[in-house]
């Protein structure tokens, strides 16, 4: 199925719960304009339309919008079909419930979003941090995100070890200009002399 | 050797019955034997450890320690040098008295194994009448050690070690045990010695070509050999890839060594009895000794001095050549899972031992009844044998056809 | 032990740290076994929170996050042609892959069409590149089963093909050698009988590694049988490569979402068939990779015999500039399968890069399928994933 025949059967099920097809991009997709209705969605995608796989979960951060963006990459082994899902959620609170029961690949993947980009995932069974250590705090793919200073006393950030050193190069240009100032001085001295 | 100690005094001219530092000399003697021996063991584990490398090495088409000496044949020693001068480290939660008693216990169990070990016609450091039972006694010293190891170093993998080793050498002993009955049954003695005088020079004359029975004996000799001596594929309780290392861990130094010393040195006693019990021993052909006639001893001079060297490059050879298989073995074989390995020897080998030890019971009385039987029975052994053998190498020839490969002997040294 | 010890804790909840979890298995009695990170069959930095019953183990929790270098935020401060080098030490078994995905993706977002030639130098450095990764997978997952000879056997070969990938760009392990609209380097000169000959050789040498090993009974009975994954199974856990292949899914990115020359080169794609035990068990992966090494020997052939003469780049502006908000994913058949990029337009530098990689969905089965298993057969399912922890952990 090419995806706008995906669309028109999602359009025809759900009719305005789905946003419209975006063709203007490469992949196209389609906007669930509630996060509550993702749940039904998904296991209609999964039953009706044979997207037996859920191969990429990603977030993005929007801050110019207030939004957090999830896209659901949807694939199908048995159809050979692919389809993108959006999501858009609020950028203070982001919140929207689990995939993990329609497709278990979305165990890790939502793990993954929930560390790095703070979005809960609700009615996940074992939502914790999976890259960063579980005391860290904030979420590093936030557009805003700052480091913080240090971590269990350990310093995230450190002088570049790089200050303080000089290029051979430029050693050794140095050393020939000192060079060359020092000897017309002394053809001067000769000259005084 | 009290009756060489006997002859000896008798040839300073006492009588070692009435001598009264005879009991002295006895003691003093029994000091340079054990300490001998000691050495024996401890040398031949060393060199072994470089060979192993080297037939490593050579296996897996690298160069393995070749810079110390010739092929690299002091790196034994080197390493034996760095362990000493390591720092001999216990961890802090470690049971500390049984952490450091552990490697003695090893030590121990496999020293005394020696005692017994013939090496050639004469050279045996105790000829007793109870060897084969003995050596499977102490022998289980070592399972002792490894569990206090692997219990007293409060580490969770040497502790899953210590438990799987204890696990499967006292499950081996079994059809060990078993098997080694079997060339008791047939010369009707316990001693080593007595067992290759039994047998003969040549290898329609050994035990394991006695009958069908025997010859599966020393398979499953050879098998439960592996697994007592925590060989692939049976080296569980030193599972690198599962258990980090096992049972030592978290030894370092001199002790982690006396583990390593144990493990090499056991080649050389399981190799030493497989050679004893089943291959005739340091008989020299055309000298066959027996407890009728001993013909080296019916030499005269010189020639029995030749006869006896003969008899212990023999016995040194059959050895090696069983240690090279040990360690050809290691290299090419994975490793079997524990389940696997107790449903080896508790549904297979036990049964089969005990029913080869049955066999072997009733095939004495037919051949009594008809010794002819006995001599077919060994010839077609045998030929069975050297066919096996002459298959082998054909279809290796054929790999390396296959394979483009080709023979290398002189390179990587 | 009894019931009353059993105690089952408190449901895992957001703000459950990892030793709030460990602490729940202590609760039942049982052992907790920290498996890594430092072991030596956990193919890097990953630790297995393992819990057994003597040598049976009840479960095994992957804990991953080690080898977080954050590459996904990298790419957003960097040039388009400056993340080239990070997308290597994504994957660093097989880097010529991630190089590839990358250059894809930035290419679909600009349309462009890369010549044929760097067409075909990218697809004979892959297929290198797929035999070496496959090798050092074939081999650390026979040294974990115990056998130790195998793997300098396929490091010896490894040897070879690293070679000449060093011919081919310079170097060994982090190639950097694809660029945004092609190659950076021509092939050498006589490159293409450089690479027959190792070709002609490492077909002899899979013959014999498959007498040394895959057919070797006792490897044959520890992993036949081991921890099959149903084909359903795998696809609802997002196996891919040959960890699908190897349930007998039928399925290669380069045959079913056709991109670069794949669709006009013959290739078989091995499945696994339960030839040992049940389909999808690790022997069957074990086996897929061998098979796959073959397969990849065909390309090469067929690569170099086909190779035609001409540009080796694409007319690229020295800045590349994606107007912000175009999106594109790409997919291409890592060593490791099925590898995701997802790539977010935005300027100068990546809006967005998010790379779906086929070990990290890998982990996420281990834990399922770990229950019941023993603790050797938990390094031998690792190693039959063949999960690399810095591919896991970007």
């Amino acid at each position: 199925m090419t995806a706008e025949e995906i669309h028109a059967q999602l359009a025809a099920k759900f009719g305005e719960r789905i946003g419209p097809l975006m063709p203007p991009n490469k992949d196209s997709w389609a906007l669930v304009n509630k996060a509550e209705d993702l749940i039904e969605i998904g296991q209609f995608c999964k039953g009706e339309l044979g997207f037996d796989c859920l191969i990429n979960l990603s977030g993005v951060d929007w801050p110019k919008k207030n939004q957090i963006e999830i896209v659901y990459h949807l694939y199908s082994y048995s159809k050979r079909h692919q389809f993108v899902l959006k999501v858009q959620l609020d950028r203070t609170a982001p919140s929207l419930p689990s995939l993990e029961s329609v497709w278990k690949s979305a165990d890790w993947l939502e793990r993954e979003q929930y560390d790095l980009l703070g979005v809960e995932f609700r009615g996940h069974p074992d939502l914790r941090r999976i890259m960063m250590p579980d005391d860290w705090v904030g979420h590093p793919l936030r557009k805003d995100y700052k480091e913080q200073a240090s971590w269990h006393n350990i310093e995230t950030t450190r002088e570049s070890p790089l200050d303080g050193f000089v290029r051979l190069d430029d050693l050794t240009k140095r050393k020939a200009a000192a060079t060359a100032a020092i000897v017309p001085a002394a053809e001067k001295k000769e000259v005084l002399q | 050797m009290q009756a060489f100690l006997d002859s000896l005094i008798r040839g300073w001219g006492h009588d070692p019955q009435t001598w009264v530092w005879t009991q002295l000399i006895y003691v003093a003697f029994m000091g340079l034997f054990s300490f001998a021996v000691i050495n024996f063991a401890a040398v031949t584990a060393g060199i072994f450890s470089w060979a192993e490398r080297r037939v490593a090495g050579r296996m897996q088409s690298r160069v393995g320690p070749n810079r110390a000496g010739p092929g690299g044949f002091y790196q034994w020693i080197a390493d034996a040098v760095k362990l000493l001068t390591k720092e001999d480290l216990v961890p802090t939660e470690a049971d500390q008295f049984l952490f450091r008693i552990a490697p003695y216990f090893m030590m121990v169990g496999f020293a005394c194994v020696f005692v017994a070990l013939p090496f050639s016609h004469r050279l045996v450091i105790a000829e007793m009448n109870v060897g084969v039972f003995y050596i499977i006694a102490v022998t289980a010293l070592i399972v002792v050690g490894i569990i206090m190891s692997g219990w007293s170093s409060n580490s969770k993998w040497s502790l899953f070690g210590a438990i799987r080793s204890a696990a499967q050498i006292i499950s081996y002993e079994i059809p060990a045990g078993m098997a080694l009955m079997i060339p008791v049954l047939l010369s009707g003695t316990l001693s080593t010695q007595g067992i290759i005088r039994a047998q003969g020079p040549w290898p329609w004359e050994w035990y394991i070509f006695h009958d069908p029975a025997s010859f599966a004996a020393f398979f499953i000799y050879f098998i439960s050999a592996l697994a007592e001596g925590n060989r692939t594929p049976f080296d569980l309780p030193e599972a690198e890839s599962e258990l980090v290392s096992g049972y030592n861990t978290e030894y370092s130094g001199m002790r982690f060594s006396y583990f390593f010393l144990v493990e090499w040195g056991n080649m050389w006693v399981m190799s030493a009895l497989a050679t004893t019990m089943f291959l005739g021993g340091w008989q020299v052909p055309f000298l066959p000794v027996t407890d009728a006639a001993d013909k080296i001893a019916m030499l005269s001079g010189g020639w029995t001095v030749l006869a006896e060297l003969a008899s212990i490059a023999i016995f040194t050879f059959k050895t090696l050549f069983f240690v090279f298989i040990v360690m050809w073995l290691r290299w090419t074989l994975p490793r079997i899972r524990v389940d696997q390995m107790m449903n080896m020897c508790w549904k297979y080998l036990v049964p089969v031992s005990f029913a080869a030890v049955l066999f072997v019971a009733g095939w004495m009385l037919v051949i009594h009844a008809v010794p002819a039987l006995d001599w077919i029975m060994r010839i077609v052994l045998t030929a069975g044998g050297a066919i096996t053998l002459v298959m082998f190498w054909l279809r290796t020839l054929q790999n390396i056809k296959d394979t483009g490969d080709k023979f290398d002997f002189t390179s990587n040294w | 032990m009894s019931e009353a010890r059993r105690g089952t804790g408190p449901e895992p909840t957001m703000d459950m740290t990892n030793k709030e979890v460990m602490k729940r298995i202590e609760y039942t009695g049982d052992m907790l076994l920290n498996m890594g990170p430092q072991h030596p069959s956990t193919h890097g930095v990953i630790n297995f929170l393992v819990q057994t019953d003597g040598e049976v183990m009840k479960r095994a929790i992957p804990e991953v996050g080690y080898l977080h270098r954050s590459l996904e935020k990298i790419a957003e401060k960097c040039t388009y042609n400056g993340y080239m080098p990070y997308t290597d030490r994504i994957d660093y078994i097989a880097a010529m892959f991630a190089n590839q995905g990358w250059a894809m993706a930035i290419e679909r977002l600009l349309d462009v069409k890369v010549p044929r030639r760097a067409e075909y130098c990218r697809v004979i450095a892959c297929e290198l590149n797929r035999i070496s990764s496959h090798l050092v997978a074939v081999g650390t997952m026979s040294m974990d089963i115990g056998a130790v000879t195998p793997f300098p056997y396929a490091l010896r070969e490894r040897e070879f093909i690293n070679d000449l990938l060093e011919e081919l760009c310079g170097a060994r392990l982090t190639y950097n050698y694809l660029r945004i609209g092609g190659v950076a380097f021509d092939l050498p000169e006589s490159y293409g009988d450089k690479v027959l000959t190792f070709v002609d050789h490492f077909e002899k040498i899979l013959v014999e590694f498959n007498r040394l090993i895959t057919y070797n009974e006792i490897f044959v009975q520890r992993l036949a049988n081991l921890a099959p994954i149903s084909p359903e199974l795998a696809i609802e856990y997002c196996l891919v490569g040959p960890n699908l292949r190897g349930s007998g899914v039928k399925f290669d990115v380069r045959r079913d979402i056709p991109y670069s020359i794949y669709p006009e080169l013959q290739f078989d794609i091995p499945v696994g068939r339960g030839e040992l035990g049940v389909t999808g068990d690790c022997w069957d992966r074990f086996w897929v990779r061998v098979a796959e090494m073959r397969e990849s020997c065909r390309i090469l052939r067929q690569c170099i015999a086909q190779i035609p003469e001409g540009e080796t780049m694409a007319k690229m502006p020295r800045k590349i500039k994606v107007p912000e908000g175009v999106e594109a994913s790409v997919r291409i058949e890592s060593a490791r399968g099925d590898m995701q990029y997802y790539v977010i337009g935005g300027g100068e530098n990546a809006y967005r890069c998010k790379v779906r990689t086929g070990s990290f969905t890998a982990m996420g089965i281990i834990d399922p399928l770990s229950r019941g298993l023993m603790v050797a057969d938990l390094v031998a399912l690792i190693a039959s994933l063949d999960v690399v922890a810095p591919e896991i952990d970007r």
